[in-house]
């Protein structure tokens, strides 16, 4: 880290840096001199400004004058200037905010006055001093030199940052915590040195070099970062390391995104060519007037070139008016509305978190009608990431928790009550609720109000009253009290524990590891964030040998601090033998003295306390109420879920220090285990220890907590000879058992071990320890390597099942999505087992239907796979290319039919990363895009954007990922829309997305509605504006013919240059911001209707050259019938000249008319506006100057041609007869060739009742259910309207085997069903497993016909695994036989471990030969006795 | 578990702010227009719908039609007053160029601008280093044959018909836009220092004997100046007002035109015509617009009929068609 130091020398001789940043915040992009230039720099950027600019400026070429040169800029600069003060509006806010925030003050050090004063943010360096109170907001990036805590620690919550509320814990320098004094500023001299500023919020390296030449390694645990708010610390003293822009916060802050959307660059396509249109038209009168002149004056061909030259650039500015100059400002204002009204629309907004769907991006609505897949991470973003305990099974036995789970389903059931008890739709009921009082509304607002007073009063993290309220299974609970009660007896006794019965020593070991293996920290609501603390003893974790001495030698108590030396002196000549006798001596000596010091407690040290006893008989007397009090703060949902469940059983976390944890149990009360070490989570261990010492047996105790991979492997292996080493045997495949069936059940399971520590080994490993942690040089290695030394020989206690329930919604929100033709893949970190029982649960895999299965062990493997399971989809081919390829309105049935027989993928991390190799992608996309739906498991980020990538660019496909977590933020970027949710996992998904929705379920809306609406709308604006422009130009054109190409204009210039930007623009921007083509109910009634955006119906070629020749004949009779009507007349040009633009105008709106949807009186107004204004500005401009305005010099024109019948019946005829082809084919298409869309309004307008009831419950999904229960009267309508649901779940009962219900056991009744169809497609599953044992690897293995388990012969000899993968039947037994979850996941995994672990979970953990599923079902069945 | 939970929650949980109170939330406001939900009127663009607008419009279109076809046919009686056209065709007044090449300054009698002419009227601004009054090429390139008409009496004398010279242009433009130089002096005193059009035999203050009618406020100086839409065009000569209700205006008869022919047309492969009429209250007579408006309201109706036809065959179809949405 060192290498690319910058090294801040602090201290009081030391000047601030110069060079470094200073901590003002600029965010603004202007100064007040900058902005004219810089601005304008930016807005010609987009090229359509510099080509207008560069046409007006063409004007100024005296050879050419068309307009009067000013006039011309005229339209330019105002489109510049518009832009110019949005920018400046923004800036200018920016400019307030910066401001604010660089006036906050703070305490400085100050050199000259040597103390601490109060300077402003802005103003404080890099090196300065910094002292922070209580609650203060960190005005840099700070490195912790001093704190009031006297262990050095202080804590800070990162909301702000991350939006995570739980406080973390950040420590002092080391070298400074040990300061007895407080910390002085100027006696610092030592050198610092850090890396160069970077963006990594959780990294942070360096070290400080003190004056003696030694050196202590900086870490992210001393960095108190920007923006971060102190907590729970009176004060705390720091030096300033990073500051301004330079700090971590700024640094991420990358501000809004600017994307472009599809249908912007389709656009900019077709404006390219109207270029090219207006080109032509250019160089087409350009010969048409050297014609012209040569017939008239037959003048010479040289002169004939340079008038060809001059006509062709004069046209190039008369006609760009074909170049819509108003286009693009249009299209950003009616996006700035459709973001507004996105944000606005109540039916996206979360009432539980009080927080709506929010646009980051502000120019990519309509992409947002046009995905055609969606990756979606699960945890947080499918579920809740609300974790709820859900069951465990301790030492074998499992705790089924019937009364948890019929709690939880009540709350699935208050749930969807309240829904219907609150309506969301109508507008009345609404208003009237809300006038009610408050009471009423929080009676009828139930769950979702109160979750909200929760996480807005309390600030929890990760708790709603469903995850704190556990309901104790009966039976354990009677087991934890009866262990309570012996411990109780037996607490004065020599080994309280051996008083035990093995189950139930088990049974409090695992509530005590629930309660205090993890690093959840207590909080009292009175004094909010204020650590309970009743401290003993002023300790800290064990931070040397010597301390260690110390602290477990009896000399501390007998002589005092003398000893010391010589017991180190001891320890360090003989350090194994006179520890050992030490420590043992240690023990009886503590308790001795623990018996003896019942009255003292304060010298009762290690924690238990009399003082304990006291609290219970309080206790007894005051009720639970000291319950209440205490309020959880987890880092991760699982870890409060875990406390809040051992809670339940009255065995509650009820204080955490850093090196004391105090839990409350039955009947003994409070006991404070010291707390050694905690071995922090990491998702390469995949598991958590704290290292204790048990205050009932003085033991050294570790508990692990972790999943169930990275535990069971490292269990004391027991041996089979003693009785209790079979026990143990038998707990553990039980235990294996039970977690398989969590994992079925979609449960996130955990395991929990103990290992009791000799203090002979505790030493030994302390000091490795404590050189990793004092190591400089790759530290986090040496910690890790630490870990997994003391992660060893563990004894298995038991497991939990916990439960991170679906978001409400989540399966009706994807069965809705996928008929609307979307493409879900689900990209997750979780594994396999876990994530296809989500994926069932939200039936994103149906029971019946196939599931390849790609887990590949080697590259080779990986293609084998994916040609078996090509050629597999070619021989199924043939049935379904009817269907999917049209997709038609009427033919929906066959098309949702073909949806549904497509097989799902699921593929696990290590296949995709083979199957995202240059040479494998290709065959794996093509998989992919024939399949349901496609389950990507234990894939990395990197992975996840690769995929979304890869689906992107090579399938040329719209992509919508969305994710809640750090983890998903690759992916959300990569992909063309990127959606985060705003839930638990902190805002970092939400920062890098481009909108943010508070739950799975308003994507829904999102999509199908808004983002419908979104398209539809701005593609037909578009289009509208290509037909306008051409329009007007083609009436210009035509004139040409009648001018001798001369370029010369009948309309005012006036009216040319204004009539886009003023007369014709509100109404089309109304249409484009209020048009509903289709009602919302309608769009969420009939999701298919979203594939019109996908195909990109509204706005293709083909449209655009039909409006392109509709606007040529529209331009032809507004131009004739005046043409004709005032031929041979009197009239002069521009007489005759504004009824064509009177006509041009009606014909717009009349046009307009006819294209909008819906008439609000916005519409109406709008039109009227326009009109009127166009005859008002008209008759103003007429008569307000006789001589003005050379040279068409319009005076009184305007007056006069109201006074013609003539003028009126133009204006009568020319646009009834330029619209009347476009009406009549509109309404013959209407009737004839109905769009889905134009279905879809007919079925709102005939009965637009029956929507009402959809509307209120569609975010329920229950809109089948109100299918069936409709009034009778209606029945001809609600079978209209709801045949494809229906028809969708004919087709899925025509396949489902009656034999098996999807319920009774998940995946044994897949297979069952799955089986008899796929046999006759392909020698799969069991079929194979001949082919498999004579192919040349199969050594490896051993399949026996009945099932496959598998013997652990491979235990001994490591197959050459990818030779085995070579042969393609082998891998297709691999793909095929996983389609059984359980059965299979033997199979595969056997060929992913290739080593004992496995091995024992087939064979050694099943007694009996059972193969596997059906040990399952036998399984199930049992378990369901048990309930 | 639910009731329980509130009224759980009734009690110990109070609420984030007093009831009533303005609970700070950012639940959007549940109104109509936020909410996208105003009343709107949905049409549907179907056979159905459509075909009444399409009868609608054919039957106002084709009586509006006839009735202006018969107003415009009736215009052949010479009843009333009379105008005199002449027309020109294949004459592009609507140049480009020419229709800049004026100075509305100067013939609004603007005095600097009537010794220094706009640039716009280059080539003919200035003469031999004299402003051009009034310059520029529409000016320059004025009609400037004379018409008279003569009825044929019985003993083939010629009796003029008195052709009024005044009251052929806009009022606004003799009034408001043209005006001589300002002053008392006589008009040609005011004119002093610019000189005449190139193609002019006499400058612009001798256009006229009557004062009212000479210089710039010449009425055949400003209907010439008002330039055509159109290269084939006509203009306004003369009025020839009736004198009494019994006779018609231009009695059946012999009529003798005297053109004094100074204006070429060859040039430009030009026509010259001359034309009278009377107008009705649509203005002269073309026969267009009823014919325009019957034809649109016979295809209207037209189509109108193939939309019922339609409708009518394709209901049964169109329902079943819904219903296998």
């Amino acid at each position: 880290p060192a290498g690319s130091a910058r090294p801040i020398p602090g201290g009081p001789r030391c000047l601030p840096l110069p060079h470094l940043a200073d901590n003002r915040l600029k965010t603004t992009k202007y100064t007040l001199l900058s902005f004219l230039p810089k601005n304008l720099f930016e807005q010609f950027h987009r090229l359509a400004n510099v080509y207008f600019v560069f046409i007006a400026l063409l004007n100024f070429v005296p050879a050419l004058n068309a307009f009067q040169p000013g006039l011309a800029l005229a339209p330019v600069l105002f489109i510049l200037a518009v832009t110019a003060c949005k920018d400046l509006w923004e800036d200018y806010s920016r400019h307030r905010s910066d401001h604010e925030i660089n006036h906050l003050g703070c305490l400085v050090f100050s050199r000259e006055e040597e103390q601490y004063v109060k300077r402003f943010w802005k103003e404080i360096r890099v090196g300065d001093f910094v002292r922070l109170r209580c609650n203060e907001t960190v005005p840099a990036d700070i490195l912790l030199l001093s704190s009031s805590d006297p262990d050095g620690l202080c804590h800070i919550e990162t909301a702000s940052l991350d939006g995570e509320t739980n406080l973390k814990r950040r420590q002092v320098v080391r070298g400074f915590s040990e300061l007895v004094s407080e910390f002085n500023p100027l006696t610092f001299t030592s050198i610092i040195e850090c890396e160069k500023p970077n963006n990594n919020l959780t990294r942070f390296r360096g070290c400080i070099i003190h004056d003696n030449g030694k050196k202590a390694g900086l870490y992210k645990e001393n960095l108190l970062l920007r923006g971060c708010t102190l907590r729970n610390t009176d004060a705390v003293v720091g030096i300033v390391i990073y500051a301004g822009h330079e700090t971590k916060a700024l640094l991420n802050n990358s501000g809004p995104r600017y994307k472009r959307s599809q249908l912007e660059r389709q656009m900019n396509c077709d404006v390219l060519w109207c270029v090219l249109l207006l080109i032509c038209m250019s160089l087409f009168s350009a010969i048409g007037k050297s014609l012209w002149r040569a017939v008239r004056s037959g003048s010479s061909s040289l002169s004939a070139i340079r008038v060809v030259s001059s006509a062709y650039l004069r046209l190039l500015i008369f006609l760009p008016v074909l170049i819509p100059i108003s286009l693009y400002v249009s299209i950003e204002i009616v996006k700035v509305c459709q973001v507004y009204f996105i944000n606005q629309d109540i039916q996206l907004y979360d009432e539980e978190t009080d927080s709506q769907v929010q646009c980051r991006a502000l120019n990519i609505t309509e992409d947002l009608g046009q995905i055609q897949y969606i990756f979606s991470d699960k945890t947080g973003t499918l579920t809740e990431n609300k974790m709820v305990f859900r069951r465990c099974t301790v030492s074998g036995i499992e705790y089924s928790h019937d009364a948890n789970a019929q709690r939880l389903a009540r709350y699935q059931e208050a749930d969807s009550d309240e829904e219907e008890v609150v309506p969301t739709g109508g507008s009345l009921p609404r208003a009237a609720q809300q006038s009610q009082s408050s009471r009423v509304h929080r009676r009828t607002g139930g769950r979702a109000e109160a979750r909200r007073i929760s996480t807005l009063t309390e600030h929890t993290a990760f708790s709603s009253p469903m995850e704190k309220d556990v309901t104790p299974d009966p039976k354990l609970l009677e087991k934890v009290r009866e262990c309570g009660r012996c411990l109780a007896s037996a607490r004065h006794q020599e080994h309280p524990l051996d008083h035990l019965s093995p189950e139930l020593s088990d049974i409090f070991d695992f509530f005590i590891a629930l309660t205090i293996c993890n690093t959840v920290v207590v909080t009292s609501p009175d004094q909010p964030r204020q650590k309970v603390r009743v401290r003993f003893e002023l300790k800290s974790p064990v931070k040397t040998i010597e301390d260690f001495l110390r602290r477990f030698t009896p000399s501390r108590l007998t002589l005092g601090g003398s000893s010391i030396g010589s017991a180190s002196v001891a320890a360090k000549s003989a350090p194994k033998a006179s520890l050992l006798s030490t420590l043992a001596n240690d023990g009886t000596q503590l308790r001795l003295e623990e018996r003896l010091g019942t009255g003292a407690p304060h010298l009762a040290s290690n924690g238990y306390s009399s003082a304990a006893d006291n609290w219970t008989a309080k206790r007894s007397t005051t009720g639970p109420e000291p319950r209440l009090e205490l309020r959880y703060e987890a880092e991760s949902p699982d870890e409060a879920a875990l406390v809040h469940a051992a809670r339940a059983y009255s065995c509650a976390l009820v204080g955490r220090l850093h090196d004391q944890v105090s839990v409350e149990l039955p009947h003994l009360g409070r006991l404070t285990f010291e707390l050694l070490h905690t071995l922090g989570f990491d998702s390469i261990r995949k598991r958590m220890s704290v290292v204790i010492r048990h205050p009932l047996t003085d033991e050294i105790n570790v508990y692990t907590k972790g999943a169930d991979s990275a535990v069971m492997d490292l269990l004391l292996p027991c041996s089979t000879d003693d009785a209790r080493g079979r026990h143990q045997m038998k707990i553990r495949s039980k235990t294996q058992n039970y977690l398989n069936l969590y994992a079925v059940e979609g449960l996130r399971t955990l395991c929990i071990a103990k290992r009791v520590l000799s203090k002979e080994e505790y030493a030994c490993w302390l000091q490795s320890h404590l050189e990793a942690e004092s190591a400089l040089d790759n530290r986090e290695e040496l910690l890790f390597q630490s870990a997994i030394h003391l992660e060893t020989n563990l004894h298995l206690l038991g497991a939990t099942g916990i439960e991170d329930r679906l978001q409400d919604g989540v399966p009706e929100t994807i069965a809705k999505l996928r008929h609307a033709g979307l493409q879900i893949w689900v990209l997750t970190g979780d594994k396999q087992e876990t994530a296809v029982n989500i994926a069932h649960a939200c039936k994103l895999l149906d029971h019946d239907e196939e599931v390849i299965t790609l887990n590949a062990e080697s590259q080779e493997a990986c293609e084998a796979l994916l040609d078996q399971c090509l050629r597999y989809m070619q021989s199924r081919s043939p049935q379904r290319t009817a269907g999917s390829l049209s997709v038609g309105f009427t033919r929906l049935c066959p098309h949702s039919e073909a949806i549904a027989s497509g097989p799902s993928l699921v593929i696990d991390g290590r296949s995709l990363a083979y199957a995202l190799q240059k040479n494998l992608e290709d065959k794996f996309l093509f998989l992919a895009k024939q399949c349901r739906s496609v389950l990507c498991c234990r894939s990395t980020p990197l992975q996840k954007s690769m995929v979304v990538k890869l689906v992107r660019s090579k399938l040329k496909a719209m992509t919508l990922a969305i994710g809640d977590g750090a983890n998903d933020v690759s992916m959300i970027q990569v992909a063309d829309v990127g959606v985060g949710i705003s839930g638990q996992e902190g805002m970092q998904a939400v920062m890098a997305s481009d909108f943010a929705v508070p739950k799975f379920r308003y994507l829904e809306r999102l999509l199908i509605v808004h983002g419908h609406w979104c398209y539809s709308r701005l593609a037909n604006m578009v289009l509208y504006f290509f037909y306008k422009n051409t329009m007007f130009v083609g009436l210009l054109f035509w004139f040409q013919f009648y001018c001798g190409f001369s370029a010369s204009t009948m309309i005012d210039q006036w009216y040319l240059i204004f009539f886009n930007l003023l007369f014709s623009s509100l109404p089309q921007l109304v249409t484009g911001v209020l048009d509903k083509d289709v009602p919302a109910d309608v769009l969420l009634a009939e999701p298919q209707l979203y594939q019109s955006g996908q195909n990109m119906e509204e706005y293709r070629p083909r449209t655009f050259w039909l409006n392109m020749a509709d606007a040529a004949f529209q331009s032809l009779v507004c131009f004739f019938i005046p043409y004709l009507a005032y031929y041979d007349s009197d009239t002069d040009i521009f007489t005759w000249g504004t009824p064509v633009t009177a006509i041009a105008l009606f014909t717009f709106l009349l046009h307009l008319g006819i294209e909008t949807k819906t008439w609000t009186w916005l519409n109406w107004t709008a039109c009227g506006f326009s009109v009127i204004l166009f005859f008002t500005v008209a008759l103003i401009y007429n008569a307000s100057c006789a001589t003005c305005y050379p040279p068409s010099n319009p005076y009184w024109t305007m007056q006069t041609l109201m006074g013609d019948p003539v003028f009126y019946s133009i204006c009568l005829l020319a646009p009834v007869a330029a619209l009347m082809p476009r009406l009549f084919f509109k309404a013959l298409q209407g009737t004839l060739f109905p769009t889905p869309l134009q279905l879809g309004r007919q079925l709102a307008k005939r009965s637009p009742r029956k929507f009402r009831a959809p509307r209120e419950t569609s975010a329920q999904g229950h809109i089948l259910g109100e299918a069936r229960t409709e009034p009778p009267g209606q029945r001809s309508i609600s079978a209209a309207q709801f045949v494809s649901p229906d028809c969708s779940s004919r087709v899925s009962q025509g396949t489902r085997q009656p034999a098996c219900s999807p319920e009774a056991g998940g995946e044994p009744s897949a297979v069952d069903v799955g089986m008899p169809r796929r046999e006759g497609t392909l020698p799969v599953g069991l079929s194979s497993q001949p082919l498999r044992s004579s192919s040349p690897g199969s050594v490896a293995v051993e399949g026996c016909p009945g099932g496959s388990r598998m013997k652990p012969v491979s235990a001994s000899q490591p197959a050459p695994l990818p030779s085995v993968f070579g042969v393609p039947g082998l891998s297709s037994l691999n793909w095929m036989s996983s389609l059984s979850l359980v059965g299979g996941l033997g199979s595969v995994l056997q060929f992913s471990r290739s080593g004992l672990p496995m091995d024992k979970r087939d064979g050694d953990f099943l007694p009996g030969s059972a193969p596997p599923d059906r040990d399952l079902c036998g399984l199930s069945g049992q378990t369901t006795d048990c309930f | 578990m639910a009731m329980n939970y509130n009224a759980k929650d009734e009690v110990d949980g109070g609420p984030p702010c007093p009831p009533g109170g303005t609970a700070k939330t950012r639940r959007p406001d549940n109104t109509a227009f936020k909410q996208q939900r105003l009343p709107a009127w949905q049409p549907i663009l179907t056979a159905g719908t459509v075909l009444p607008t399409f009868f609608i419009i054919g039957l106002i279109f084709i009586p509006i039609g006839i009735g202006i076809f018969v107003t415009s046919n009736n215009i052949r009686e010479i009843e009333g007053n009379v105008f005199m056209y002449y027309g020109l065709s294949n004459f592009y007044q609507n140049h480009r160029r020419y229709v800049k090449s004026r100075d509305d300054g100067q013939l609004n009698g603007d005095p600097t601008a009537l010794l220094n002419p706009s640039k716009e009227c280059e080539p003919y601004g200035r003469n031999e280093d004299k402003p051009i009054a009034p310059c520029g090429a529409i000016a320059n390139s004025m009609f400037n044959d004379t018409l008279e008409l003569f009825q044929v009496g019985n003993a083939s004398d010629l009796m003029p018909v008195p052709l009024k010279k005044k009251g052929i242009a806009w009022w606004t433009d003799k009034n408001v836009k043209f005006r001589n130089p300002p002053g008392t002096d006589p008009l040609e005193e005011r004119f002093k220092g610019t000189t005449k059009p190139v193609n002019w035999v006499k400058p612009v203050y001798m256009l006229d004997s009557d004062e009212d009618n000479n210089g710039f406020i010449n009425e055949d100086f400003i209907v010439w100046m008002r330039t055509a839409a159109l290269p084939t065009f006509r203009k306004l000569y003369r009025l020839i007002e009736r004198k009494n209700d019994l006779h018609p205006t231009l009695p059946a008869g012999r009529y003798y035109l005297n053109i004094t022919y100074n204006y070429p047309v060859h040039s430009f492969d030009g026509r010259k015509r001359m034309i009278l009429s009377t107008i009705s209250w649509m203005g002269g007579k073309n026969p267009f617009l009823g014919i325009a408006y019957i034809t649109i309201g016979s295809i209207s109706f037209l189509l109108g009929v193939v939309l019922l036809v339609i409708n009518h065959k394709y209901r049964n179809s169109s329902n079943t068609a819904d219903i296998t949405i």
